[in-house]
């Protein structure tokens, strides 16, 4: 054992706070941005409904794998969009964890339906709450919606079950056949973390 | 180290095959934490994830926590991510800018962006006692050294061993090839880093890059689904499908093209296998690029530049780089059988916008958590780490083209493309690390 010898404390009076010694070096705060409201627009009761019905429908196309139904739900120029982060404000030319037009969803089907998929043996298998959906915005003339919504999403695969939860922000077109799919954007609550394995379909 | 560990070790690796033990035990992967990832030299980041002063980076260098950060005076260090005074860890976050200091939350002592203490509140209470200001064990430690190769930081945790340059030896084309494909001579990150955790052991991934065989096998799926969906967009438009397409249907090649491809290995584990997707196709965008290579180079080294034809560069035993791609993917492993993997790729300085979107391309198809290429190899490193963990038998086998690798002055050639020389090589110089022992 070294032998320390401890100088006798001198009782003295002590100056200052932890909020002036961090001031000091640090500045003053910056006051903090505020957000704009989030959008929400009054729409009739029916029409809601009919928001809400269509986001259901594609959520259980989803868990039954109807794949030729999902492409269908798709605009010919729609894409299915999950940024890195939220404040991510553009897709194109940009690193994206889900960046698909129609042709890629075509591979991706394609691919999950091959007799050798290996990761695909068994199947996974998924079930969808969609909840919380607010339409932001009406256009009366064309009839297409802009719907943010959350999700949560179960996923079971070889005995494990991983939980995926977070917002979607559709951009529905009005057109004969009922609403489809321009824009699907999908905001990861973990988008920033570590995957635990891959993300083998659309969220 | 004693004799009876190191003689343990090489009883379990052969020429031909390697034991499972080295896959599954969590007391070897102790050792190869302190032989091997905290003995040499280990890749923290590159320089432009850390533009501005305060700009930093955390990651693991084997089971220490570092962070790589920018000092006022542009130079980078990499520091124990560790308050001296009671352990807290001073960047919790990933990444961000910590301003002229690092800050401890606890009792707020505060350091210079080089690791060097600057205040301690109430100061007056230690004297008379052992602390100073400026000795050393009250500062963040560095890491033993730190260097950088063309903006590519290392670092090392041990004293001694060679410089970063004399160890990458052959690996170093993957930092040439990929800078010097820029235009500028220079790369810059993309900020965005994918993070993947696969449930095996480091090791088993590190072989799968430079293995030819697999492929056409484990992706065969995505190669027919890709390749399909190419011809559908050729017949519909009459145009050739973007080059995309092309990254994923090219692991439908038969055996025979892989078997065409070198791979090599060079002094400390580190390996290279050629490329096989012919990047160079002749369309207005290359045609520009390549325009602007020769305004740069001069056209007989842009043609040098041009003509390397790489697809793996493995870095041992943290990085696995596709330069001409600019991607890039660091092994940070967690336990024996658990290894995550930070995924980056890059831009070439001075290059057109359409050069970027084919990396670009390359990152989202196959290391975005979408992939679907690394959906499948992430599920055999499972069931291979899961079958090791059996009794079902107690070998890997590596016999493929074992004896036939032609060596000279330590740098192994495959006789084909398809020989399991980089695992050989790989476990060869992990048995030479597991057995000198740490330098520290």
């Amino acid at each position: 054992m070294t032998d320390i010898k401890f100088a006798t404390a001198k009782p003295n009076k002590i100056q200052g706070s932890a909020t002036e010694w961090a001031e000091q070096l640090d500045g003053a705060p910056k006051p903090t941005a505020k957000l704009p409201p989030l959008p929400v627009a009054k729409v009739p009761q029916e029409l809601q409904t009919a928001v809400e019905q269509f986001l259901y429908r594609q959520a259980e196309i989803l868990d039954d794998k109807h794949w030729d139904e999902w492409l269908e739900l798709f605009t010919a120029d729609g894409h299915y969009w999950m940024p890195t982060n939220e404040e991510q404000t553009k897709a194109d030319g940009m690193p994206n964890i889900f960046w698909e037009d129609l042709d890629l969803m075509r591979v991706r089907v394609k691919r999950v339906n091959h007799p050798r998929a290996w990761s695909q043996k068994p199947p996974h298998k998924h079930c969808h709450v969609v909840s919380n959906v607010v339409i932001e915005k009406h256009d009366a003339a064309s009839g297409d919606i802009l719907v943010r919504s959350k999700f949560h999403m179960a996923e079971f695969r070889r005995d494990n079950v991983r939980h995926f939860v977070g917002k979607y922000r559709h951009e529905l077109k009005k057109t004969k056949d009922g609403y489809r799919i321009k824009l699907q954007r999908v905001d990861l609550v973990n988008a920033e973390g570590p995957f635990e394995y891959v993300l083998l379909t659309w969220l | 180290m004693d004799g009876s560990i190191t003689s343990d070790i090489r009883a379990l690796v052969e020429p031909d095959r390697v034991h499972r033990k080295c896959y599954t035990d969590p007391e070897i992967f102790a050792l190869e934490m302190q032989n091997i990832h905290e003995n040499t030299w280990i890749y923290v980041g590159h320089e432009s994830q850390v533009k501005n002063p305060g700009d930093y980076y955390t990651t693991l260098v084997g089971r220490q926590p570092m962070v790589m950060v920018r000092a006022k005076d542009g130079k980078v260090h990499v520091l124990y991510n560790r308050c001296p005074h009671r352990g807290a860890l001073l960047c919790p976050d990933r990444h961000g800018n910590t301003g002229q200091t690092f800050k401890c939350s606890y009792h707020a002592w505060r350091f210079n962006l080089d690791g060097s203490l600057l205040k301690v509140p109430v100061v007056e209470q230690y004297e008379g006692t052992r602390f100073d200001l400026s000795d050393k064990q009250f500062h963040m430690k560095p890491a033993e050294r730190t260097e950088s190769y063309r903006g590519f930081v290392f670092c090392k945790l041990s004293h001694g061993g060679p410089d970063l340059k004399t160890h990458l030896s052959g690996a170093i084309r993957a930092f040439d090839d990929m800078c010097d494909r820029a235009p500028e001579g220079e790369v810059e990150v993309v900020p965005t880093c994918f993070r993947m955790i696969q449930k095996s052991n480091w090791k088993i991934f590190l072989e799968n890059q430079l293995d030819a065989v697999h492929p056409s096998i484990t992706h065969e799926s995505s190669g027919r689904a890709a390749r399909e969906v190419e011809q559908d967009i050729e017949k519909r438009t009459g145009k050739k499908a973007p080059l995309s397409y092309h990254y994923i249907s090219a692991f439908t090649e038969p055996f025979f093209r892989w078997d065409t491809l070198n791979t090599m290995g060079f002094p400390n584990g580190h390996c290279t296998l050629e490329g096989y997707m012919g990047l160079r196709p002749r369309d207005p965008d290359t045609l520009e690029y390549e325009a602007a290579m020769e305004k740069h180079y001069g056209k007989k080294r842009a043609e040098e530049i041009l003509g390397v034809n790489l697809h793996h560069v493995l870095v041992y035993p943290c990085l696995s780089v596709q330069s001409p791609l600019q991607q890039l993917r660091a092994v940070r492993p967690i336990s024996h059988d658990r290894t995550l993997t930070e995924i980056w790729h890059f831009r070439l300085k001075g290059a057109p916008e359409a050069i970027y979107r084919r990396s670009l391309d390359y990152y989202y198809l196959v290391n975005a958590p979408s992939t679907m290429i690394n959906a499948d190899d992430l599920d055999n490193f499972w069931r291979c780490h899961t079958g090791l963990s059996s009794e079902g038998g107690d070998w890997v086998s590596f016999h493929r083209n074992a004896g036939q690798d032609p060596h000279k002055d330590g740098v192994y050639t495959s006789v084909t493309g398809m020989s399991e020389l980089p695992m050989r090589h790989m476990m060869k110089a992990w048995t030479e690390y597991m057995t000198q022992g740490a330098r520290r």
